[in-house]
């Protein structure tokens, strides 16, 4: 009994890192701009197809790669597209609404995200696409576990990650030029920071980690399809929600709590089909009682 | 040459009749296409559908990103009534009360949304509509009594174009009713600003609540006459996909605007259906119009209008401050 649980918090570790990366992205852009980036569950979707075309384009070389070669060509590549992506989006469809009501821009992340998707269903159809694996190890026992490379690999490579983020939004000047606009935007082009400049990085930085999220999680659960975007994306987002929206510690810490729900739901449920009903009603009864999430600071409205 | 107000209720009357009479002979004689019919009856249930989401984001500025979840419990609520409880020889004769009671069914549960729009409000509320449309698609996925994920069949085809044009013109004329009287100048306070709507003497809270059940009661119906129609459902027609579609017949139509809605539903079903040889690029069609309509004109084709005869009626003739 309590190998399967100690099996199941693993388990949980693992797709609460790559929900946590998710939450990140959605958290960032929350903080900086309050806009719900409801496109972000389907960058991820891309940054995980661009993993898969890069990996599979390199696998395909005759040059016979290793395989860790392969994993940060991939890496880098669809790292690289996808913030190309985000920045784009940016430009192009959020940028013209800074100054509009706030329910067109979340409006129009919606549509962005359901053109992503239908876009990706158009170009590829819907057949479910396999993902390489890159990581061919044995298991390691310990203590009765069972832990494999990739479980290491994901847990490991989400928390670098978020560490790195960490310091670059506490320790860095991009990170500070960040937390100002977040604390008071109209001050900060007064102090010569560019605020276009600091959300383009932003939306570079988010759909960056969201690609790696993507690669890892193609890993780990290698069928990709055009739709899984939508609840990868949504889960990610109770997570940022859960933790406290716009709270980068938050985000992680959400990542993690839903990772267990869907873990262990179908341990206390009769079945995994219940994991969104648990999911969406932690999120209903939170934002009721309290809607700033675990970690999330109280906003005052002036009037 | 004016027209006295007596005379316009006279014509409006006697232009509903005429259309119910249309509406009734048209497709019995066999007059109409019976393609030409469905894609009416879909335009007319989108109708309905967009005037009830306009009451909440138009009217009230509110933002329900979660309106299919009532059209999916007003359809089921109504197919159940339809299979299960009443007589088969009835149902011809019952589907009135079927539909009216898919309505209540839906908005009862309206009122999941509207407590917590008490306490929240914008993106946030907005997230909880969200969560709800999850949920009720995430339970009847799960109620493997009513199909689960394969959904839930046997219903009659009692949805006609008459049901269809009557229930228009009921939505039509009870929401011009409702918005042009006190309580739609209170949902309009809100919108503009709740404190100060609050100061001034509107009961905001029980304002929202009305508001959310009577739109969730028109979207329910709407979800029944569906359910008549196609005769068959299942969760994923109630997915978050066609409250994005709803979304964008208001947004297009017109926010704020009966005629809009109208319009908007008119106009997107038509075009949903001239692009079907695009095949699966159907689908990227409606979001991109959606955010180039967010850029461009986001009040839409008649925001903030009304054609005359759907505008300002006798009795309420206030200046409205729109932005």
């Amino acid at each position: 009994m309590l190998q399967i649980l100690g099996q199941n918090v693993l388990n949980a570790l693992q797709l609460g890192s790559v929900y946590a990366l998710i939450a990140l992205g959605y958290t960032m852009v929350y903080g900086i701009l309050t806009l719900i980036n409801f496109a972000h569950g389907d960058i991820f979707m891309v940054g995980a197809y661009l993993s898969l075309a890069a990996a599979a384009f390199l696998l395909g070389l005759p040059l016979g790669l290793p395989l860790v070669v392969v994993f940060v060509g991939a890496m880098v590549f669809s790292m690289l597209l996808t913030a190309l992506l985000g920045v784009t989006i940016e430009r192009l469809a959020y940028r013209p609404l800074r100054q509009a009501p706030r329910v067109s821009a979340v409006i129009t992340a919606l549509g962005v995200g359901l053109f992503l998707e239908n876009f990706t269903l158009g170009l590829l159809g819907p057949e479910p696409r396999h993902f390489p694996s890159l990581i061919t190890m044995g298991v390691w026992e310990v203590a009765g576990l069972t832990i494999t490379p990739l479980q290491v690999l994901i847990i490991l490579g989400a928390a670098v990650l978020m560490v790195l983020l960490d310091l670059l939004v506490g320790h860095t000047l991009l990170g500070m030029a960040m937390r100002a606009i977040s604390y008071n935007r109209p001050i900060v082009p007064l102090m010569g920071v560019s605020v276009d400049r600091v959300i383009s990085l932003t939306f570079a930085i988010g759909s960056a980690i969201a690609a790696a999220g993507g690669l890892l999680y193609g890993l780990a659960y290698p069928v990709l399809d055009p739709y899984m975007g939508i609840r990868i994306g949504w889960w990610a987002f109770i997570a940022a929600v859960v933790g406290g929206i716009g709270n980068i510690r938050g985000a992680m810490l959400g990542g993690f709590i839903l990772g267990a729900v869907e873990i262990f739901t179908p341990m206390v449920l009769p079945s995994s089909t219940y994991r969104d009903f648990v999911a969406f009603s932690l999120l209903l009864l939170l934002l009721v009682f309290k809607p700033t999430g675990l970690l999330g600071r109280p906003v005052f409205e002036r009037v | 040459m004016a027209i006295s107000d007596k005379q316009k209720k006279l014509i409006i009357c006697l232009g509903a009749a005429l259309l119910l009479a249309l509406a009734w002979l048209l497709p019995g004689a066999g007059l109409l296409n019976p393609y030409l019919v469905q894609i009416l009856m879909y335009a007319g249930i989108n109708m309905i559908l967009t005037l009830s989401l306009n009451l909440v984001n138009g009217y009230m500025g509110e933002f329900s990103v979660g309106h299919a979840g009532f059209m999916g419990i007003g359809a089921y609520a109504a197919s159940i009534l339809t299979v299960w409880v009443l007589p088969r020889s009835w149902a011809l004769w019952t589907f009135p009360a079927v539909l009216v009671a898919g309505g209540l069914a839906a908005a009862v549960a309206g009122l999941v949304v509207a407590f917590p729009s008490f306490r929240t409000r914008g993106d946030y509320l907005a997230i909880v509509t969200l969560a709800f449309n999850m949920i009720v698609k995430s339970v009847l996925e799960n109620l493997e009594i009513l199909g689960g994920p394969r959904g839930f069949l046997g219903m009659p085809r009692l949805t006609n174009l008459f049901w269809v044009v009557a229930w228009v013109l009921i939505t039509v004329l009870v929401l011009r009713r409702l918005v042009y009287s006190n309580f739609g100048r209170g949902i309009t306070a809100i919108r503009e600003d709740e404190v100060a709507a609050n100061l001034t003497g509107v009961d905001t809270r029980r304002l929202k609540l009305y508001a959310f059940l009577i739109s969730a009661f028109f979207a329910g119906v709407a979800g029944g006459l569906f359910a008549h129609l196609l005769q068959f459902i299942n969760p994923r027609s109630f997915s978050i996909l066609k409250s994005t579609d709803m979304l964008v017949m208001v947004y297009l139509g017109g926010v704020s605007s009966l005629t809009g809605s109208l319009l908007g539903a008119a106009i997107f079903t038509l075009l949903m259906e001239i692009l079907r040889p695009l095949g699966l690029w159907r689908w990227v069609v409606g979001p991109l119009l959606l955010v180039l309509l967010m850029i461009f004109r986001p009040q839409g084709i008649m925001g903030f209008r009304e054609w005359k005869w759907l505008g300002q009626g006798p009795g309420v003739r206030g200046q409205d401050a729109m932005p």
